[in-house]
């Protein structure tokens, strides 16, 4: 059984084209991705399938269900939101409950999910306080709790990481991938961060000007990106392009090299300028630059350059994509 | 910032700027409060003293309470009040949420029309509203000073609680969409209980205006029956004689539910006034 199921969506926002024939279907149980740079729908898309708004043209199936005209309380989903958004004045258990109560459910389940819900989030001491009595990450909690007390069909996350401190963001994502296990629920996910898409996914959606580029397994699109702009988006510290002439003559195609495909050697292809090093300990970037091309080399270990040197670096050809000039594959 | 607030003369000085205030808005409630516990001839003689045993008398009081009708009046006073609030409130937020959480055509043009009504005084207007109220059989009637109140209050509401509206979050409105919520519910019991301090300034910009008016009562209900508590008090001020104890007292009384409904509203006042400045 599908999840959800987009058949050529569309929405212009007056005469703005921002999401173009968008077709994609989600299977039960699987944890989708949106990922793309700020402006590019994914929120949009997400929004359309909550049904916060509405479409222009084309279908929105959830559980195989025409939801074109459902209100968004009748689709099935929850929603967590980028900002949270809980009732600052209710307290952690009313604002669990409120989705509960609307449906008119009996106490005595609205009492057992909670406490299931609490107990998985760690938020049963929480539950009398008000929202403004908590810290960020405990607040990301309850929007969870929040979606999870409802049981959906389909979870809906808006960038719901984006609010919080690195260490708090690290830790919050190994928490969302372990509900995804124990729900075993299907989940969209919105981000513009490709570490959360890679490491949360099973499917990632890449989109690019209310387009999708790409749709695949976060190795898929490492190994093989369709075009240049899903191989520049995917990976960090993102793809090198060179021009293709800088290794053979007349060659008009572009060569993408991943940065920790490129090496050191004394009689390399192409030659850098070294203008910052990034020292992590466990890595060494280089940052330089080539035919005017800014280039980062990802290297393992620690290692002594000196700023402003010239150095010689090469790649395995058979590491190298190539793209026309338009941004396909070659 | 903390050195700055716990700096004494600065503090000092502050203080003594504030309590002067006071004292100067205080001083002519004050002396209407004191007078009207004075017999007639200490009033002239002596203004600013506080009554003795010799001075002491509750003479205006008697006449208020036996001669006019001051409960009636001041039941009047109270229900235009109320009613016009609570009216002013109601439509004046839900236009306002209208208008800042619905696009459609013209909802700046409608926004500025609505908000014209601050720029023209509705007394200017006081003929034409005289012939309607005539007109429509409302002359003499409660309704008639409610229905001129409300219009008085609208625009200034629906301006202010425009703005308050736009700030609350569009991801909470979105939230209780999702959680199954129509859209009346999204303004009662989400949007409403977030913009309270600002529906507590509203009230309280609408209030006195409301309590202390004397043109439209007497112009549109100056019967007995539907007099208000500032036309009821006219009675003592005469031509040729005006009663002093009366006026005072009923002056002082009239101050009382005022003081009540801002005590009610003024926690929530200051948190309106500032919630834009410190947040």
């Amino acid at each position: 059984m599908t999840a959800l199921n987009l058949s050529g969506i569309n929405k212009f926002y007056g005469r703005t084209h921002v999401l173009k024939d968008i077709s994609l279907e989600v299977d039960e149980g699987e944890f989708v991705v949106f990922v793309g740079p700020s402006g590019c729908g994914k929120s949009t898309l997400l929004r359309l399938i909550a049904g916060l708004e509405d479409t222009t043209s084309g279908d929105i199936f959830i559980a195989e269900q025409n939801m074109n005209t459902t209100p968004p309380a009748k689709r099935g989903i929850a929603m967590v939101f980028q900002s949270y958004a809980l009732y600052p004045h209710l307290n952690v258990r009313r604002n669990m409950t409120l989705a509960l109560k609307q449906e008119k459910q009996s106490k005595r389940v609205i009492e057992q999910r909670v406490l299931k819900a609490s107990k998985m989030l760690d938020l049963e001491s929480y539950l009398e306080h008000y929202p403004s009595e908590l810290s960020g990450g405990q607040r990301q909690r309850v929007a969870i709790g929040r979606a999870i007390v409802r049981e959906p069909k389909l979870f809906l996350f808006d960038e719901p990481l984006s609010n919080l401190d690195a260490a708090l963001r690290a830790n919050t994502r190994v928490e969302i991938a372990r509900l995804h296990k124990a729900l075993a629920a299907s989940m969209i996910y919105v981000t513009h961060d490709q570490t959360e898409a890679m490491t949360l996914a099973d499917k990632i959606v890449v989109m690019n000007e209310g387009r999708v580029e790409q749709i695949g397994g976060p190795m898929e699109l490492y190994n093989n990106p369709a075009n240049q702009f899903v191989a520049g988006f995917i990976g960090a510290p993102s793809m090198n392009f060179f021009p293709g002439h800088a290794i053979h003559e007349k060659d008009t195609r572009t060569i993408g090299i991943r940065p920790e495909d490129l090496y050191v050697t004394d009689h390399g292809r192409l030659s850098i300028r070294i203008q910052h090093i990034e020292r992590l300990g466990g890595d060494t970037n280089i940052i330089g630059t080539c035919e005017n091309q800014s280039v980062t080399m990802r290297l393992f270990g620690q290692h002594s350059f000196c700023v402003g040197t010239d150095v010689a670096i090469d790649f395995d050809d058979a590491k190298a994509f190539y793209f026309t000039p338009s941004g396909e594959r070659a | 910032m903390s050195k700055a607030r716990t700096n004494l003369p600065i503090s000092l000085a502050m203080h003594t700027v504030l309590i002067v205030y006071t004292l100067i808005a205080l001083f002519p409630v004050l002396v209407i409060l004191l007078n009207s516990f004075k017999s007639r001839k200490a009033i002239f003689r002596t203004p600013l003293e506080l009554p003795n045993s010799e001075t002491f008398s509750t003479v205006g009081y008697d006449t208020v309470l036996s001669q006019g009708n001051f409960f009636l009046y001041f039941q009047n006073s109270m229900v235009v009040t109320i009613a016009s609030l609570f009216t002013i409130l109601l439509f004046g937020s839900m236009a306002a949420y209208a208008l800042s959480e619905y696009r459609f055509r013209g909802n700046t043009l409608m926004g500025l029309y609505l908000a014209l009504g601050i720029m023209i005084p509705i007394r200017i207007g006081t003929v034409a509203i005289l012939e309607m109220m005539v007109a429509t059989g409302l002359v003499n009637t409660l309704y008639a000073l409610i229905l001129v109140y409300v219009a008085q209050g609208l625009p200034l509401a629906i301006f202010i609680l425009t703005e308050f509206m736009r700030q609350v979050s569009q991801d909470l409105k979105n939230a209780g969409r999702v959680d199954g919520l129509n859209e009346y519910q999204i303004f009662f019991r989400l949007v409403l209980p977030l913009v309270r301090p600002a529906l507590a300034t509203v009230a309280v910009f609408n209030m006195i205006p409301i309590w202390n008016d004397l043109w439209f009562p007497l112009i549109l209900a100056p019967g007995e029956e539907v007099k208000t508590l500032t036309l009821g008090s006219q009675v003592f001020i005469g031509q040729y004689v005006t009663n002093w104890n009366a006026v005072l007292s009923a002056l002082s009384m009239a101050v009382i539910p005022v003081l009540i409904l801002y005590t009610i509203f003024s926690r929530q006042l200051i948190r309106g006034l500032t919630s834009g400045a410190v947040k």
